[in-house]
This record gives C-alpha cells, structure tokens and sequence, in this order.
C-alpha cells in the first residue's frame, strides 16, 4: 500500500495492533457485514466512510463488542475477542470510543465523568485520576468547565468532554462513530481540532465520519464501505483523486458536488 | 427646545396590581356564571368550614377530667388525649415506652436533618445508619431479650408505633429487593429473567389483604406442628414481597427511560454489569421515578392499616377499638380526625421530602 504524506505526519509502525478477519454480522435475516477482512497498524489513522446503512457504524462498533459478531475473527491488541467476557472488558479497557451523541453521563459533572472509568476500571488513585483528568480537559481546551453538568454545556463542548472521558483511560485505540454529525455547523471545527490534534499524537484511530477535509488531512488511509462490504480503500490523495470503483466514484461526487 | 416632548398614553396597570377589588372581579366575578358559582360555593363554605372550626376549637374541650368535662356542642379532646398512650403503643407496658420512645427519637434524629439544609456528608451517614443500624437498634430496643431488656411480645405492640414499624421495614426492605426484581426483570439470562417476572406478576396480582390473610391463617396450616412464626414477622414479609413487586414496575420504568447510549457509554469505558448499573444507570433510573416511589411508599404507608384484619392493632385498630367504650359516649369522628392527622403528618412529609430531593438531585439536563 502506498505510504502517506498528509499534512499531519503519519505515526504509523508495521505492527498490527487490529486484525479483523473474515467478519460477519446479521441482525436477524440480514446480512450487515459480509466478511470484512482489515488490519490496522499501531498510530494508523483510518477513516471509514460510505453511505448510510452501508455497515461502517456496525463495523466499528464490533471492534469493542457493543454488536456481537457471529463469524470471523477480531484480534485487539493481541486478545482475541470472544463471548468470554474477561476478554471483552480487557479489550475496552484499551479501546476508547467516541459517539455521535456524545453519551456523557448527565447526573456526573464534567470531571467525574472523566474519572469515573480511571478510579473504577483502572483503579487509579482518585488524585492521581483527577490530574490525569485535568490534563485532558486541558488538552481539549475546557478545563474550566470541570465543575459543570454536560446539561449546561453546549454540543462541541460535550463530544469535546466526550474525547477527554475516552482519553482519561489512556486507550491505545480511538474508536470515533460519527463525532461531528449531531453538531451545529460552527462547533464541528472545534471537535476536528481536538481530533487532529489527538492524530498527531501519534494515537491509532478509526473514525467513521463524512468529514472528507479531515480525512485528507489526518487519515493514513480512507476505506470506502457499501452494502456491508469494504468497496475500496486507499491513502486519501489516491482514494479522493482517483478512486478505482464506480460506486465509490458515485459516493464522492455526491458528497464533494455542495 | 427642539422637539416638544410627546408623553406617553397611560396603560392600565397589570391585573395583579389592581387592589384587591379587580382581584375578586377578575378571578371570582368576572362573567355571570363564574358570580353565581362563587357565591354557592361560599355559602357552603360558609355554612360547612364555621361550624367544623367552631366545634374543633372554639367550642372544642382541651382540658379536663374524664368525660364529663366534655360539651355536647364541641370536640371531645379530652378522650384523645386521656387515651393517646394506648394510641401510639397499644398494649406496649407503660413502664417500658421509654424504650420505643428513644427508637423514635432516633428515627427523628435521622430523618429529621434531611428536610433541613444539612452538609452532604452528616445526611449520607445518617442515611446509612437509617437503612442499618436504626432496624437493628429499634428491634433491640422494642422487643427486648438483649443487654438486660426484659422482652415484649409482638403481640403487644400496636398503636402509631406499630404503623411506623409496618412501614419502615416495609419500605427499607421493598426497595433493595424492588430494585433487584427491576434489574432481573432485564437480565439477559432467561432463567433469572423468569422468575423475577413470575414473582413480579404473581404478588402484584394478589390483594394485600389476601396475602395478610394467607400469611395468618393459611401458611400454619401449612407449616409442620410446633413451627410458628411470629404473626407480626408474617405481616412484615407479606407487606414487603407485596410492595418490593409494586417497587419493581416503578423502578423498570426507570430503567426503560435510560437511552441506549448511556449503557453504551458505560460498557464502552469498560465497566462491568454492576458498576454500570451502580454508577451510570440505577442512580439515573431511581432520579427519574423519585415521584412514583414516593407514591409507592405513601401507599404503603397507608396499607398497613390493613393489618388489622389479621388481629394487629395499628393506629386504626387502637382508636377504633376505644370508641366503643361507652363512658365516653360518641367520640367517633374525634378518633378518626386524630387517626386522619396522624396519616397526614407522615405523608404529607413524605411528599415533601420527595420534592425536595428531586429538586436537589436535578442537573439542568434534558435528554
């Protein structure tokens, strides 16, 4: 595969960090993924896009195991995800995931939201989690909310508390299912920052979005997905310059024409 | 001066403001009907609430002796009074109400605080010492047979006393188990799922006092001779399985209110089926039904008068049974308001307190 040279310099390594095999899902008689086959590499930054239905919010969400698989193989971090529900913790322990709807706990302020999984997963020490704590929220530049509720803060400001909860555990993976599509248009910008800035740190991430300019910015790779199938995958320049399949040509005209 | 200043026209000032005339027009005369209305509905108060307050009070007896003191035109209180005793401990020795005397001031010691603005830390212990350790100090106080109390059979408690028991067991118990049951009813294990569904649909559909009368009457017929089981333990299982399948719906509801985001969340920062549950769900479920708990206590509250078909004197059984004596003459309707304003007390501060914890507990959001 060809190497990248994106604007965010790739951290890339050789070594597989997820290997997915032959995946398949069904929810009752339909099939949503069909044997996906992908490896990732430690500091890969990979950005899946496709139409919606097409299986890429599925598929991401199989990595942690909030959907079932019921064929083929998903190896995270060398532990091979099974029913075996060690296995599974032991695995979301070093993946951290980021939703559309950001899923901040709204009964817990802002810090205890990001302390929560530290004291109680990792059982960090609870000063030792609030520096830790404290030092993301700096990083996605709202320490001073610390003390507020998710209620009484706005949407970039929650999926940005969202990234810090996630990044509190120190995940070695960075699973993003849509961050910016349930935001107003002028807070996306303030998200992507965050995650551009989080991408050259050098963190392995999959992020299903339809932010095309993240993309060729941050991404080391671009997979197209329809119909529960991988159409295509490239580095971006050749992924948005010249895509090979017809439906992929298909999707990036629709979505690059406005 | 370049331009004549223009005043601006007068308004009307704001219906509040009007004096009290333009109230009583604007609210209570304001079309023909609303007059007409108004005043039938204050001929009756009138003619019903003067004379209530008349013989409650002004012509009410307070102090005496016995029931000759009493006016035939005004309230007995006398009779509340002389036999308030019996009312609020039943058959309970005299020489030893000192006893619950103190399980109850402990009682108001830990509930008390709550309605007041207490630090955080001083409410959550006095909290878990009301879930643990006042039963336990309650039991040893009222029953006795420990550290040298001489020991008081069940069956001579009786009174407010009694009705605090009932519903404080009832209640401390039904939550817990209520909350498993709500929890169970989700599981994804079908086994476990299924029998807190039976359990569920079975006890809520039997009536209370159904169940007191099985638990007094039918299950020593079923138990092996000699096996007996206290009648007021018996009461208190049957109340707290009755009520804890009641808790279990409202919590459910709760639950089911929770978006799937949340457990999603949750399951995603890698927290197991308990902690997600303890930490993210459950105190997010509880807070949504906080008004249809309290309506669940308040009627618990309020069931266990039914106690007395089974022979035990609550504070309806008490009264009820003094009216009878005919020294007194009719006392009844005396006997019932303190009946009434006992039940009012305690549940008029149940739902005080609710709405006080819903407010506290309210973190601005809106899913």
């Amino acid at each position: 595969m060809q190497e990248n040279n994106a604007t965010v310099a790739s951290a890339a390594s050789n070594e597989d960090i997820i290997a997915v095999q032959d995946l398949n899902k069904w929810y009752g008689e339909f099939h949503v993924l069909k044997s996906i086959n992908l490896n990732v590499r430690k500091g890969e930054r990979i950005v899946i896009c496709g139409p919606s239905g097409s299986g890429k919010s599925t598929f991401i969400r199989c990595i942690n195991h909030l959907e079932a698989h019921q064929r083929g193989n998903i190896v995270v971090d060398g532990v091979e995800l099974n029913e075996d529900i060690k296995n599974i913790e032991a695995i979301r322990r070093e993946v951290g995931m980021v939703f559309q709807h950001f899923n901040l706990f709204p009964h817990l302020s802002v810090l205890e939201n990001c302390l929560l999984a530290p004291i109680w997963v990792r059982k960090t020490p609870r000063d030792q989690a609030i520096e830790t704590a404290m030092q993301y929220l700096e990083r996605v530049k709202i320490p001073e909310q610390a003390h507020k509720y998710p209620g009484q803060l706005s949407g970039g400001q929650q999926q940005r508390v969202a990234i810090a909860r996630a990044l509190c555990m120190q995940p070695k993976i960075m699973l993003f299912d849509e961050p910016t599509s349930a935001l107003d248009p002028e807070m996306i910008k303030e998200v992507l920052d965050v995650m551009i800035e989080l991408a050259g740190s050098g963190m392995t991430m999959l992020c299903v979005t339809h932010e095309m300019g993240f993309a060729k910015t941050v991404a080391d790779r671009v997979i197209f997905m329809d119909g529960g199938e991988i159409v295509e995958q490239a580095a971006p320049e050749t992924f948005f310059s010249n895509p090979q399949q017809p439906r992929t040509q298909e999707f990036l005209e629709q979505i690059l024409q406005h | 001066m370049a331009t004549p200043h223009q005043s601006l026209p007068d308004l009307p000032p704001p219906a509040t403001q009007r004096g009290l005339l333009g109230w009583l027009r604007e609210n209570l005369f304001s079309t023909w009907y609303n007059s007409i209305l108004t005043v039938v509905i204050g001929y009756w108060l009138v003619t019903t609430l003067v004379p209530l307050i008349d013989w409650a009070f002004f012509s009410a007896v307070f102090t005496g002796e016995g029931p000759q003191s009493c006016a035939p035109e005004g309230a007995c209180w006398i009779f509340v009074y002389e036999r308030l005793g019996f009312f609020l401990y039943g058959f309970y020795p005299e020489e030893l109400r000192w006893r619950p005397d103190i399980a109850f001031l402990l009682f108001a010691i830990t509930v008390v605080p709550q309605f007041f603005p207490t630090p955080a830390v001083i409410k959550k212990w006095l909290a878990i010492f009301g879930l643990t350790g006042l039963p336990v100090a309650g039991y040893i106080l009222i029953a006795g047979g420990h550290f040298g109390l001489e020991p008081v059979a069940t069956s001579r408690w009786g009174g407010l006393m009694l009705t605090l028991i009932l519903a404080y067991v009832g209640i401390i118990a039904a939550m817990p188990i209520g909350t498993a049951l709500a929890l169970g009813r989700r599981s994804e294990m079908p086994i476990i799922r299924g029998i807190c569904v039976v359990f569920i649909e079975f006890w809520r559909a039997v009536p209370l006092i159904t169940i007191l009368f099985m638990a007094s009457v039918m299950l020593p017929l079923f138990l092996p001779e000699g096996v007996t089981f206290d009648k007021l333990l018996r009461a208190l299982v049957g109340i707290t399985l009755f009520q804890s399948a009641y808790m279990a719906e409202v919590v459910r509801g709760g639950l089911q209110a929770i978006p799937k985001g949340q457990y999603e969340a949750a399951e995603a920062l890698g927290l197991g089926y308990w902690r997600r549950m303890r930490l993210i769900i459950l105190p997010q479920a509880l807070k949504i039904v906080i008004p249809g708990i309290a309506n669940t206590v308040i009627s618990l509250f309020k069931d266990t008068t039914l106690v007395l078909i089974i022979g035990l004197f609550d504070i309806l059984g008490a009264v009820k049974s003094t009216l009878s004596d005919p020294a007194w003459g009719n006392v009844m309707a005396e006997g019932y308001l303190f009946v009434a304003f006992c039940f009012w007390v305690f549940c008029f501060g149940m739902s005080r307190y609710s709405h006080r914890l819903e407010k506290k507990l309210e973190t601005g959001h809106k899913e």
